[in-house]
């Protein structure tokens, strides 16, 4: 178990510094920095004190252990735009992105769970069918559309929710649902396919056996099995839906680290667009990497 | 008789053919359209799709209220045929879908399968590989790409090409495995056959069912993105009419006059959605169960 | 072929088990099972002992379709029973192991866990008196320092040890009759010595019925009174072991019981028999006699209905020959 943690944490290590490397690349490969930031309306001699105060004439290896080096002690430099750290920019909109990333995962879960597990109880039914169809429907609803749909719907014409902002609770709900929609799908059929195969297993019949009431077989003996690749997809969900908050965070005009990501990219704003990549790869790593934890958990076996 | 036994001698999971059938028929016509509608364009638009006629703005579709026959879909905001410039959406997401594919297909294969029958050193490589990929945040990188190369057609599909290898390389992976240890490539290998021409040869036609499917999720994926990428102003530059642009431009006015942002958003939901059944009906056609 | 047994604690008149209707899996099974006895279901895999067993426990898989003209336990019947009904019975009064104890047993919970839930679901015991009596049960099925065990997961354990896991937990709720499916088929020579060592014991000591599903006849001379031979779907010959054994009279039990060498009376040299041929399917509307085309003695008579015939006793057979065919045929 030590060695398998060890293992996973080394590993995740390696990768924090590979997306370190590629974030840094990034903003400085491809295109003029310079060019980039002093703007279209910029002289040459605009473009070369930009260069020299940036420190971007220094060697590009220079330029990226600095970076690395202040990022491993959690500075990640000054936003051009904001004139203030980033890592503040970062904390300061973190809260809205997580319970928005929360809220999507809490909503898919709900409603992908329970589905996914009656349409493998009821495999080959109408039910199934119909499941399964709603699993279709909603890998191919893009995100952004539906959201600006339900604010016309939902915001406008029955106004029932606040159609931007998070001012109240209410805010967060028609972004989680957008958001829930991109995870249920993979949920729903992870659920389904895992609970098909527990459900086959010979240990369902043993517990069939024993007499123990179909509840009990599914949600205990079933249920169990079939959770672990689902607790992996679901973290890996999270993460997309992080990433994924630069489009619905700009659709409802919340102020999160993607709605900030989407401005610095805009604005031409690159530590804060290279700190948000950096920072939503972590995140993305330290997920799988407790999903796996929480795997080892779940089946005895991984912890031998 | 053993449990075993029990379920081979059972008929097979019911399976509704029928019901199946339709649904891959329904992805084969909307894919099917969608490539004539993309090749056949300049001959079916009713008009340029870049005219401009502010005279003629934001007229309604032709069943609403104050719609016009001459513009069957109505026109956006600075007066260009609707139905002419989603007609010309479908080259763009269809281009892109296709082109992304290719370029991902390439990279995501090439991996997989180097990974998958090589083992040891290569594969932890190419896992690694793998997991960092999908550590970055997809929709911010490629935005910031398209940002900083600047936005035009080709950045949108090399970059999303770039991008979306991933599941590629972990289909094409575990498959080479799988095949690697068969009786065949055994026989290949002992008839002193070449790496290269076992991998390409014998490995490659093998996983190719798997592959297909991956291809059709992959496309489905390729075109959402664009569209998201251009919605949020970095993707497909203008005038060009992309979906997710045309929403884009539309979205001011879809306080008062909602059918702007519903035509392009249901178009592409219905393509992507052909897209995701013709995938469903090839992995049952060709038995290529991604999910166990 | 109606049972002749007094009071008998499990009867199956004439079950017929159908599979997605293509395949005639049972045809007409009957077999009577008395308290404090074992009885063995014999033949090759693939003809019906397994799927009769899921058929009286009624935990057929989904598309498999049971009828018979009774399934009478303790006078109750069963094809009348709810599923509900049916679960309460279930692991109480009548348990049931199966052939593969790698996989029979959930990865996910500990031994212990599994066992009491038994108690707990039949009896309403609390946790801790239902783990006090998985200790004892484990005890009793040989298994040394039961307390730790209970703690484990099935991945620690053999899979002797895990057989006898599955035996305890049988044994819970102290049920009237235990079938037993193949159990000691997956294991080891010497660990499958054991665990029918073990059954036997259990069997008398707690005098339970016991159903023992084998393949090998060695096993039915060594634990059974009864046996029941089946092929295709059908119980072809029954009897007391002593019986059968000593005057097998339906062809493929003679062809079963030449096959196994028994020391004395095989000539070294000679070769053993054979049956040629493979269980056949049967399909819907079959008739006559299933063994037809790999008996010896068949006929053309062998494709209509055959009698049900009386060899003395409780031994009868289903087959058209005499009960004395086979001196006749030896003569």
């Amino acid at each position: 178990m030590v060695l398998f943690i060890l293992r996973r944490l080394w590993l995740a290590a390696l990768v924090c510094l590979t997306v370190l490397v590629v974030s840094f690349a990034l903003t400085h490969l491809s295109g003029d920095l310079a060019a980039s930031i002093a703007g279209p309306n910029a002289t040459a001699a605009d473009i070369a004190i930009i260069t020299k105060n940036y420190g971007l004439d220094r060697p590009l290896v220079v330029q990226f252990l600095e970076w690395a080096g202040h990022a491993a002690e959690g500075d990640l430099g000054r936003s051009f735009l904001y004139h203030a750290p980033v890592s503040g920019l970062i904390r300061d909109r973190l809260p809205v992105t997580l319970t928005l990333g929360l809220t999507g995962l809490s909503i898919a879960l709900l409603i992908g769970l329970p589905l996914g597990i009656l349409a493998a109880v009821r495999e080959g039914s109408a039910i199934d069918r119909g499941i399964m169809m709603v699993a279709l429907l909603g890998q191919a609803m893009p995100g952004f559309w539906l959201g600006l749909v339900m604010i016309v719907l939902l915001g406008l014409e029955l106004q029932w929710l606040p159609i931007s902002g998070v001012e109240t609770w209410q805010g967060y709900i028609m972004p989680g649902i957008v958001l829930a929609f991109s995870a249920i799908p993979a949920l729903m059929r992870l659920t389904r396919s895992g609970m098909i195969d527990a459900l086959a297993a010979d240990y369902i019949r043993t517990a069939r056996a024993k007499g123990l009431s179909r509840t009990k077989i599914i949600l205990k003996h079933a249920l169990r099995n079939a959770a672990m690749p689902v607790v992996s997809i679901a973290a890996v969900q999270l993460g997309f839906m992080l990433g994924g908050s630069v489009v619905i965070e700009s659709v409802f005009a919340l102020p999160g680290v993607g709605y900030l990501a989407w401005e610095s990219i805009i604005k031409n704003d690159f530590p804060v667009v290279q700190a948000v990549v950096l920072f939503l790869a972590v995140i993305y790593i330290v997920l799988t990497l407790l999903a796996d934890m929480m795997n080892a958990l779940l089946d005895p076996r991984l912890r031998a | 008789m053993s449990s075993v036994g029990i379920a081979q001698a059972l008929p097979g999971r019911r399976r509704f053919p029928a019901f199946r059938r339709l649904a891959t028929l329904l992805g084969v016509v909307i894919v099917g359209t969608a490539l004539l509608v993309a090749i056949f364009a300049p001959y079916l638009t009713p008009h340029d799709p870049f005219a401009q006629d502010l005279n003629l703005r934001l007229i309604p579709p032709v069943w609403m209220e104050g719609g016009q026959p001459t513009h069957l879909l109505g026109t956006d905001q600075i007066g260009r045929d609707y139905l002419s410039r989603l007609i010309y959406g479908t080259r763009i997401s269809m281009l892109i879908g296709v082109l992304a594919v290719i370029t991902s297909g390439l990279i995501g294969i090439t991996l997989g399968i180097v990974g998958g029958f090589y083992g040891g050193r290569t594969d932890d490589f190419v896992m690694f590989l793998i997991t960092c990929r999908l550590s970055i945040p997809l929709i911010l990188v490629a935005l910031t790409v398209v940002a900083l190369v600047g936005s035009s057609l080709a950045v949108v599909i090399l970059t999303l090409g770039l991008l979306l290898w991933d599941r590629f390389a972990v289909v094409a992976r575990t498959t080479a495995m799988q095949v690697r240890n068969l009786d065949y490539i055994a026989a290949a290998q002992a008839a002193g056959a070449s790496r290269v021409h076992i991998l390409v040869r014998e490995v490659l036609p093998n996983i190719a069912n798997h592959l297909v499917v991956v291809a059709t999720l992959e496309m489905a994926l390729a075109i959402l993105l664009e569209a998201a990428l251009s919605f949020l102003g970095l993707g497909v530059p203008p005038p060009l009419p992309s979906w997710g642009l045309m929403i884009a431009e539309a979205k001011e006015y879809m306080f008062f006059s909602p059918w702007v942002i519903m035509t392009p958003g249901v178009v592409l939901f219905v393509l992507v959605l052909g897209v995701n059944l013709l995938g469903d009906g090839l992995r049952d056609m060709l038995g290529a169960d991604l999910e166990r | 072929m109606t049972a002749s047994l007094q009071d008998p604690v499990l009867s199956v008149a004439n079950l017929r088990v159908s599979i997605g209707g293509r395949t005639e899996a049972v045809r007409g099974m009957s077999l009577a099972v008395a308290r404090g006895e074992t009885h063995c279901m014999v033949g090759e895999s693939g003809c019906g002992k397994s799927i009769s067993a899921l058929s009286v426990m009624n935990l057929l898989p989904r598309g498999i379709i049971r009828t018979a003209d009774h399934i009478r336990f303790q006078g109750q019947d069963l094809l009348a029973m709810s599923e509900r009904q049916m679960s309460r019975l279930r692991g109480d009064k009548i348990s049931m192991i199966f052939q593969e104890p790698m996989t029979s047993l959930n990865p996910a919970y500990t031994i212990g866990s599994q066992m009491s839930e038994v108690l707990e679901r039949h009896r309403r015991a609390i946790r801790r008196q239902a783990m006090d009596r998985a200790a004892e049960l484990l005890a009793r099925v040989g298994i040394t320092a039961p307390g730790m065990r209970l703690g484990q997961y099935p991945h620690q354990l053999s899979g002797g040890l895990r057989q006898r896991v599955m035996i305890a937990m049988a044994l819970m709720c102290d049920p009237e009759l235990l079938i037993a499916d193949e159990p000691t088929t997956a294991l080891d020579v010497t660990v499958q010595a054991q665990i029918l060592r073990l059954l036997q014991k259990l069997q008398q000591e707690l005098g339970l019925a016991l159903l023992l599903i084998t393949h090998d006849l060695g096993v039915v001379a060594r634990m059974a009174q009864r046996v029941s031979v089946m092929y295709a779907g059908e119980v072809v010959e029954t009897g007391a072991v002593g019986d059968v054994f000593a005057a097998p009279t339906h062809p493929y039990t003679r062809g079963l019981l030449d096959c196994i060498p028994v020391p004395g009376k095989t000539q070294t040299g000679e070769p053993l028999g054979n049956i040629p041929g493979m269980v056949p399917r049967i399909p819907p509307g079959f008739a006559g006699c299933g063994f037809r085309d790999r008996c010896m003695s068949a006929a053309p008579e062998c494709a209509q209905a055959v009698p049900l015939r009386d060899a003395g006793g409780d031994h009868s057979y289903l087959c058209r020959l005499p009960p004395d065919w086979t001196r006749a045929s030896a003569a």
